[in-house]
């Protein structure tokens, strides 16, 4: 390499990219189509995902960021950016849900991934007040289709927007705690920060 | 086969698109041209083949909003030779390079750039500029001839 190529390659550093103005400006621009931020939890930090309707994920972390990065691009859209001041609402109010400071959400969620029984499910999920739990029949007869107790709990595990939609509201009508997207730990938990000591609270 | 989300792109070539464009546009415009490369990038985006090199996508993006810089600039107030030089400062002085390399011809200026900041192969760089892979062989080659002379001076 001779020395003129030598100190090309030294010298090609420019400093940081001006990447805050370019988020600002694709912002104006109605170009993000998915804004996602990463909101830390008692639970671990979270991956917060929003799109112009609304809330479109919320993932534990045992889920690759990748990964739901990934389906997010596939199914909404691949303009997805990191962009934290797009959901300083939902990591407000995660913070004060978690600080016992308030007990649900006032978040509008956008349901455009969601179809049929699974959306019925869902939104009947995310209509059960805090402090209390209903069991998968329950769940499945608020969905219109009362024999469904297993189908609902298979919609419940695959919300996408687990702790806002509160499918951990959702319990075996025996007592036990059912399954959970997050793992029983984390829905423990849930019920403990609501005030529910989790199986056999049902009806407290 | 799908499109990474953005955010993966952008994170990929950032770096390297803005080294291009401070090399290329100069300091004073490489802001501007950056935010205008990455908009038209994220813009057109959705529409990318997911087989297409990403890399010479945005290259040639940037390439053309360097070129749009550089046309500003010589309808309007400041020719290129004229950018104070302290815009190329750069801590162990090698910066001054890039001083010489902002007089180059625009063909000999992007193909070096490409080349050293952007460490692009011959046959992308003739894709960006449009010429071919002999040429654009060429224009780096008496680019480096032409920058040899200058840096010796």
């Amino acid at each position: 390499m001779s020395a003129v190529e030598d100190l090309l390659r030294r010298s090609a550093c420019a400093g940081a990219p001006p990447l805050e103005r370019l988020l600002e400006r694709a912002a104006d621009d109605g170009l993000v189509d998915v804004a996602y931020a990463e909101v830390d939890s008692p639970l671990g930090p979270l991956l917060v995902a929003s799109t112009p309707k609304g809330l479109v994920r919320v993932a534990y972390p045992d889920q690759s960021i990748d990964d739901v990065l990934g389906e997010l691009s596939r199914l909404v859209s691949p303009r997805v950016l990191e962009a934290p001041a797009r959901l300083e609402r939902e990591r407000r109010q995660l913070d004060d849900y978690f600080a016992g400071r308030r007990t649900g959400f006032n978040i509008p969620v956008d349901w455009s991934l969601e179809r049929g029984f699974t959306l019925r499910v869902l939104r009947a999920a995310a209509r059960i007040p805090p402090g209390e739990t209903i069991s998968y029949g329950e769940i499945a007869t608020r969905a219109g289709s009362p024999r469904a107790a297993r189908a609902a709990g298979n919609a419940l595990g695959s919300n996408r927007k687990p702790i806002v939609v509160p499918c951990h509201r959702v319990v075996h009508a025996g007592g036990g705690l059912g399954g959970y997207t997050g793992g029983l730990h984390r829905k423990e938990f849930l019920l403990g920060l609501e005030g529910l000591g989790g199986p056999g609270a049902e009806g407290r | 086969m799908t499109l990474p989300p953005f955010q993966s792109f952008l994170d990929e070539h950032a770096d390297a698109v803005y080294r291009f464009l401070v090399a290329t546009a100069g300091p004073s415009d490489a802001d501007d041209c950056f935010q205008e490369t990455f908009l038209a990038a994220l813009r057109a985006y959705p529409r990318l083949r997911p087989d297409s090199n990403p890399r010479a996508w945005v290259m040639t993006i940037a390439h053309r909003k360097g070129l749009d810089a550089h046309r500003r600039r010589a309808r309007g107030a400041v020719p290129v030779a004229e950018i104070p030089d302290v815009a190329f400062s750069h801590p162990d002085g090698t910066g001054e390079v890039w001083r010489h390399v902002a007089a180059l011809p625009p063909k000999q200026r992007a193909a070096v750039a490409h080349r050293y900041v952007a460490d692009l192969a011959y046959g992308q760089i003739a894709e960006i500029i449009g010429c071919s892979e002999d040429a654009a062989r060429q224009n780096v080659s008496e680019g480096l001839r032409r920058l040899r002379e200058a840096v010796e001076e």
